[in-house]
């Protein structure tokens, strides 16, 4: 384990960023905490989230995927991608962490999407345990130790100091770059502190809910239920908890006329939209009951079935914080995970 | 970077061939711009076309593999890229990427099997591709019966190739329906679900069932009436798809992406997902 005096955190993020890019969370007007790119001087925040998570880094809210010049009845296809440069994306909380996971058994099985391989390869994950964990928290429900967050440096910060501890090979190499602005020490203040974290998580409010209601080859004791009438009544299906999501990942792909050609890109899309599943020949889904239990099914039932049990939710509580009407996974879960959850 | 496959980026292909089948169905010969086979595919997969600026679509093979010359897509004009393929001409290059899906178990569970094809309008196009295959590998399989209808006579696709093939073979019988009584049309009339009741069909046979949603939901009950049971049926989906590979979420019904684990269903796997395609 190595230390970094945080009166040096200067002095650090210089040194990482000399290499590569290095992109911190940092408070912004209005309450608003985003990653930026750091620039020498530039504060990090100590909030404990970002209003958007690390997913943006690996796929992007839009991106072009290739471009075409059309003459006549000729077609030529221009092949856009180049080799992503390593970056650091620093301060990662453990729920985002572990949505990259989740992420990944989307984008990295078979065929693999080349786009996101290559910023995943490049990308260097240093975490950060939370040690304010807050009422809309709910990771332990799916398993996740926000006192042990992971990624490819594992980080924790006390009053004075930074604490790494490498976990990847790609960790490792970034944290020997470091050696001048960090020292060997021993991991008893780390170990204070995730006792210390261990007290919060054990008080948080929503500590107790279970996913073990949930989870593979649920469908049939889901999908009819009545509740999911209730529980959609107010969705305005506005898909901000789609946005927000570190682990929702269904893209559109679209064409842009430019005036050089056409370029056909890629953006985030929301199962929540009406024109989301709308065909010439019709529309499977055809209430705003069906898209929202869509939603919640896939997270908690569809995609454990598919990937060994994992969930696609990590009880980031992003959606409970932004969601206009208050609806949110945790309400879902409450209402249908039947008296485990009361 | 680039020499990385990436299953996104279409390859550039030419339409040589474009024929009317029906006032509304056209059917495209699609070749590489060197003159091959843009992939090797099974019957019932489908393959993303499009068209730079206009859109991507999926349309399902209605060639089949057997065909070592060329493949074919017989697509209905009803939306934006269907409309602009109606117009395209010979020569016309579009892109192409694919096969997707899981295709018709021509191979195993199709094999020595009695088939019993059931189509309506347009959707002969996925099942013309099975039947050419089992014509050409006829020893493979048992009795071959063909159930076809269509709203009338000139909605027949594949109405010539209906006629002068598979009629004139004696090893395969033909049955084709209308929903309405039309001048020069002395054959059935009538839906094609009561039409399957009427002929009676044994049920020792595999059937293969594509069509418009109500009729599959009435053919389905008229097999049950016959004793077939929903392992004996197979069809094929169709939803909204935009990757064709299982990421984009959009053709996703239960734990199944219709583009990957599909399009192709047995009708017991169909009922064990949630009612939503």
């Amino acid at each position: 384990m190595r230390k970094c005096s945080l009166a040096n955190s200067q002095l650090l993020f210089d040194k990482i960023a000399e290499n590569m890019p290095l992109y911190i969370p940092v408070d912004l007007e209005k309450g608003r905490v985003a990653y930026k790119q750091y620039q020498s001087g530039m504060k990090m925040s100590d909030a404990l989230k970002t209003d958007r998570s690390a997913k943006d880094f690996f796929f992007p809210q839009t991106e072009n995927l290739m471009e075409f010049k059309t003459e006549g009845k000729s077609i030529e296809i221009i092949d856009t991608r180049s080799e992503a440069q390593d970056f650091v994306v620093f301060g990662v909380r453990a729920c985002d962490v572990k949505s990259l996971e989740v992420l990944d058994k989307v984008f990295l099985a078979e065929p693999v999407d080349s786009y996101y391989k290559n910023r995943r390869e490049h990308g260097v994950i240093v975490s950060m345990a939370c040690t304010r964990p807050t009422e809309t928290c709910f990771c332990s429900t799916f398993g996740i130790d926000a006192s042990a967050p992971a990624g490819d440096i594992e980080c924790y910060k006390t009053e004075d100091a930074f604490y790494f501890d490498a976990k990847t090979e790609k960790g490792k190499a970034l944290l020997s770059k470091l050696d001048c602005v960090t020292e060997d020490c021993g991991d008893e203040q780390v170990k204070a502190q995730k006792e210390q974290i261990k007290k919060v998580l054990d008080k948080l409010p929503l500590k107790d809910l279970k996913a073990d209601e949930f989870g593979a080859d649920k469908t049939d004791k889901f999908f009819n239920s009545p509740e999911w009438k209730t529980l959609s009544e107010s969705c305005l299906g506005c898909g901000t908890c789609t946005f927000v999501c570190p682990t929702c990942q269904c893209y559109d792909i679209k064409d842009f006329k430019t005036n050089k050609g056409v370029q056909r890109f890629r953006c985030w899309d929301s199962c929540m939209y009406s024109d989301f599943t709308k065909m010439s020949a019709g529309q499977p889904r055809l209430t705003q009951m069906e898209r929202f239990r869509q939603r919640f099914m896939h997270k908690l039932v569809y995609f454990p079935t598919n990937n060994d049990g994992m969930f696609s939710c990590v009880g980031c509580g992003r959606c409970v914080a932004k969601c206009p009407i208050s609806m949110n996974i945790v309400k879902v879960m409450k209402t249908l995970g039947g008296k485990n959850n009361d | 970077m680039t020499d990385v496959k990436e299953p996104l980026i279409p390859t550039v292909c030419v339409i040589t061939d474009v024929r009317q089948d029906t006032p509304d169905v056209k059917t495209f010969r699609v070749l590489t711009v060197d003159g091959k086979k843009p992939f090797i595919h099974k019957p019932g997969q489908c393959a993303m076309l499009s068209m730079p600026g206009v859109g991507e679509a999926l349309f399902s093979i209605t060639s089949s593999p057997t065909n070592t010359e060329y493949v074919e897509f017989s697509i209905k004009k009803c939306g934006c890229v269907t409309s602009w393929l109606h117009a395209a001409e010979v020569g016309q290059q579009i892109t192409v990427r694919g096969p997707y899906g899981n295709g018709f178990p021509v191979e195993t569970e199709f094999k020595g099997q009695d088939m019993l094809f059931i189509a309506g309008g347009i959707g002969l196009a996925p099942v013309r591709s099975v039947i050419n295959y089992v014509r050409d590998n006829r020893a493979n399989y048992g009795k071959v019966d063909i159930v076809y209808g269509s709203r009338s006579k000139d909605d027949l696709v594949f109405y010539k190739e209906i006629i002068d093939e598979w009629e004139k073979d004696p090893s395969i019988n033909v049955h084709l329906t209308i929903d309405r009584e039309q001048e020069g049309w002395d054959g059935h009339v009538g839906f094609v679900p009561s039409y399957v009741k009427e002929l009676g069909f044994e049920p020792n046979k595999t059937a293969v069932l594509c069509g418009p949603p109500i009729m599959i939901k009435f053919t389905l009950q008229g097999l049950g009436e016959l004793g077939f049971n929903k392992e004996q049926v197979y069809t094929t989906l169709e939803l909204r798809m935009k990757c064709g590979i299982g990421k984009c979420g959009r053709c996703n019904v239960g734990s199944k992406y219709v583009c990957k684990d599909g399009p192709v269903f047995r009708m017991d796997q169909l009922d064990a997902l949630p009612d939503e395609y």
